[in-house]
């Protein structure tokens, strides 16, 4: 550039001219990667604060224990980020900055509970875990102070398969029809239908035991027995059942339905052939879901099956125990040891659930397409195919 | 101009009448309408049964007791006096606790897992969630009973020694006394609220993600090209969007709470009267009550209990009821072009 056009340009246009007052022009924070200063801003926050909390909790308030350092921790560290981030930022990037700490701290109390809850539960009960006995014993002629060595929950166990056995072949074929009726059949009768399922979900699970407690023992005379234990959970998993199974036949998209009909087929068929093999992997999640709610659900055995210390085995025979109320009985006993083997079942209810849910995870992501054929099949088929030729 | 030829048959069209469609379905597919339709009604025999079973058992209760059933705080059958007054409060105490206490966190953990969250890490937050939702309640119940318990009742003193000015956080104990009387601080529908937010936690958390994750890309993104921040997008954006998601989440969650039974019977101390100081300890909910006196109940006192359980699953059915038409208009806002 040239003095010449430089000088032209000055008579024409404003040069911006620099201001060393205005502060310096900086990206948003909190948009993208964090800056060196932003990470270490945010470590010495931190830092500061537990620092800062030890020090008021432990040496200066009579504020013992750990409970009263996290909590004194979080809340140090709320003021530490508004401090911290006021020396360099404006008043928005101090509420973006604090913000972003409440909603990742309240993230973190909730993953710190649930790891608390797991970790107490096995913490508490991983000794009679050790024993394989605790796994094929019953608990008949053992006392509440007898080692670990003798004892066991096979008896739990089995009485929960039982009764969920029981409740799985009631509410599957009944929930799954009914879906079907609700979303295939259709018509006036079936909005009222869906409507009472779905009000009847909002039915507490000890009100369905108390119903069947009620109707089958006391009005019928039936025994206490896993059979009745099965039908109070039968009434509770029912209207559960019965509407994912809805919510997922209704997303079936309805040009596969449309097609199966065009190209002649009826409708029985197309609901067995297109529209529940489409949406099997949605309903097996959905009952998948619906017996993991029904293994942990104490309330409506309480009332129905009773508690026996031994294994039985056949349903209209008399009380039956479950995992959940071996738990229960063994939560409320003064016996420490009680409480401890009622730990190390609900280790085992936890693992049972978690097996559940991850059987339903991987079902809901199974592919219902074949794999495809390997290339050397394929080329065997293209040879064979120019031999016949 | 051409012309086409016309044959001399379609001078004189034959009479044209539309395809007869059967709209009655024949054959196979009668016999499947048939047994889908007594299938439904079969369903909704047992489960409208249930319902129509249990407020049919209600009328004798309330026609011996009238209103006062609703009112009166103590449950002494052999007294004759049955009211589930102290029961109900002690049930709305708990959940109100638990929703206290699950509300800021569910909506702060659904902020953070559709919001904040690395996206790698994202869906596994999601499966997370839904398995914290599976967790049997038994086991909350242990968990707040043997390990939060004692944490509950220290902090509860803590309350009442800085806040006891108010009338829910008095307890009838000496906060500043050399030693403090835990006894009177455990059992308490605080202590109950805490175990039953960790299980209607995730379900809230659960409702408010997926709403929030309906908001739309292009407003977001907008927010974000007008210049600001994180915060500012998540406040002005997917917040209003999902309001409707925030408070059907709750709702639904409040409705589990209500119902809960086992955590809460394990955790608190049976008490049959109508208090609103939730640290003290002692207090009841109708589940709680039915599973605690199920057992030695004549005839009567059954009525009495199927009337409470009754009660409980209407206030619950309404409860859900108006969570289900919140979530459902919130979604019809959808539509907006993203």
């Amino acid at each position: 550039m040239t003095t010449e056009t430089a000088e032209r340009t000055l008579k024409t246009t404003h040069l911006p001219v620099a201001d060393p007052d205005a502060p310096p022009q900086q990206p948003r924070p909190g948009l993208g990667k964090p800056t060196s200063e932003e990470s270490f801003a945010l470590l010495g926050t931190w830092l500061g604060a537990l620092a800062m909390a030890w020090l008021v909790t432990q040496q200066l308030l009579p504020l013992d224990g750990w409970a009263w350092l996290v909590t004194t921790w979080l809340a140090l560290g709320l003021i530490f980020t508004v401090v911290t981030t006021s020396i360099s930022g404006r008043r928005v990037d101090v509420s973006d900055r604090l913000a972003a700490a409440i909603i990742t701290s309240g993230a973190l109390v909730v993953g710190g509970a649930l790891l608390s809850t797991i970790g107490f539960v096995i913490f508490r009960g991983w000794e009679p875990l050790l024993h394989l006995n605790f796994f094929t014993d019953d608990m008949s002629g053992v006392g509440p102070r007898d080692p670990f060595d003798r004892g066991g929950i096979a008896h739990a166990i089995v009485g929960s398969g039982i009764q969920l056995g029981i409740a799985i072949a009631v509410t599957l074929p009944l929930g799954i029809a009914t879906a079907v009726f609700m979303t295939e059949v259709g018509g006036r009768f079936a909005g009222i239908v869906r409507t009472i399922v779905e009000a009847m979900t909002a039915l507490p699970s000890i009100v369905a035991g108390l119903f069947i407690y009620t109707v089958l023992i006391v009005a019928v005379g039936f025994p206490r027995s896993g059979f009745a234990a099965a039908m109070a959970l039968s009434v509770m998993m029912l209207p559960i059942i019965a509407r994912a199974a809805d919510v997922v036949l209704r997303v079936v998209p309805s040009g596969l339905r449309e097609a199966s009909l065009a190209l002649g087929a009826s409708r029985w068929r197309t609901v067995w052939h297109v529209v529940l093999p489409t949406a099997r992997p949605g309903l097996a999640t959905a009952v998948i879901l619906g017996v993991a709610r029904g293994v942990g659900e104490t309330s409506p055995v309480l009332l129905t099956s009773g508690v026996a210390s031994f294994m039985v085995t056949d349903p209209t025979d008399g009380v039956m125990n479950s995992l959940p109320l071996y738990i229960f009985k063994g939560a409320r006993s003064p016996e420490l040891m009680d409480i401890e083997r009622a730990f190390a079942a609900a280790t085992v209810l936890l693992i049972l659930v978690l097996a559940l849910f991850v059987l339903a995870r991987l079902v809901a992501r199974q592919r219902t397409t074949a794999p495809r054929p390997s290339l050397l099949s394929r080329l065997r088929r293209l040879a064979q195919h120019q031999e016949n030729r | 101009v051409t012309t086409l030829p016309v044959s001399p048959a379609l001078a004189d069209p034959p009479e044209v009448a539309p395809r007869k469609l059967a709209r009655t379905a024949t054959g196979g597919d009668r016999v499947f309408e048939l047994t889908a339709t007594s299938i439904g009604a079969l369903v909704l025999l047992i489960t409208g049964g249930i319902g129509a079973f249990l407020a049919w058992q209600s009328i004798p209760t309330l026609e011996r007791y009238g209103w006062a059933f609703f009112t009166e705080s103590a449950w002494q059958p052999e007294a004759d006096v049955l009211g589930i007054g102290a029961v109900l409060v002690g049930t709305i105490s708990v959940a109100a606790v638990a929703m206290v206490i699950a509300f800021p966190l569910a909506l702060l953990t659904a902020l953070f897992i559709s919001e904040y969250a690395p996206a790698s890490i994202k869906s596994t937050l999601v499966s997370l969630v839904d398995l914290m939702a599976a967790v049997p309640s038994i086991i909350y119940g242990m968990w707040g009973y043997f390990l939060v318990m004692p944490h509950a009742a220290a902090f509860a003193v803590w309350l009442q020694q800085n806040f006891g000015w108010l009338p829910i956080f008095q307890v009838g104990a000496d906060p500043d006394a050399a030693v403090w009387d835990q006894s009177r601080y455990i059992g308490s529908a605080f202590c109950a609220g805490i175990a039953v937010a960790m299980m209607v936690l995730p379900m809230s958390c659960a409702v408010m993600r997926q709403v929030f994750s309906q908001t739309p890309q292009g407003e977001k993104e907008a927010a974000l090209a007008l210049g600001s921040t994180r915060w500012g997008m998540v406040r002005t954006v997917v917040i209003p969007f999902g309001r409707g998601g925030i408070i059907g989440g709750t709702m639904l969650g409040l409705g589990r709470a209500l119902g809960e039974t086992i955590a809460v019977l394990l955790i608190i101390s049976p008490d049959f009267v109508i208090k609103p100081r939730v640290l003290e300890v002692g207090t009841n909910t109708v589940s709680a009550l039915i599973a605690g006196r199920f057992g030695d109940a004549s005839a009567a006192q059954l009525s009495a209990l199927l009337t409470a359980g009754f009660v409980l699953f209407v206030i619950t059915l309404i409860v859900n009821t108006l969570a289900a038409i919140i979530v459902n208009r919130s979604r019809s806002g959808a539509g907006t072009d993203a």
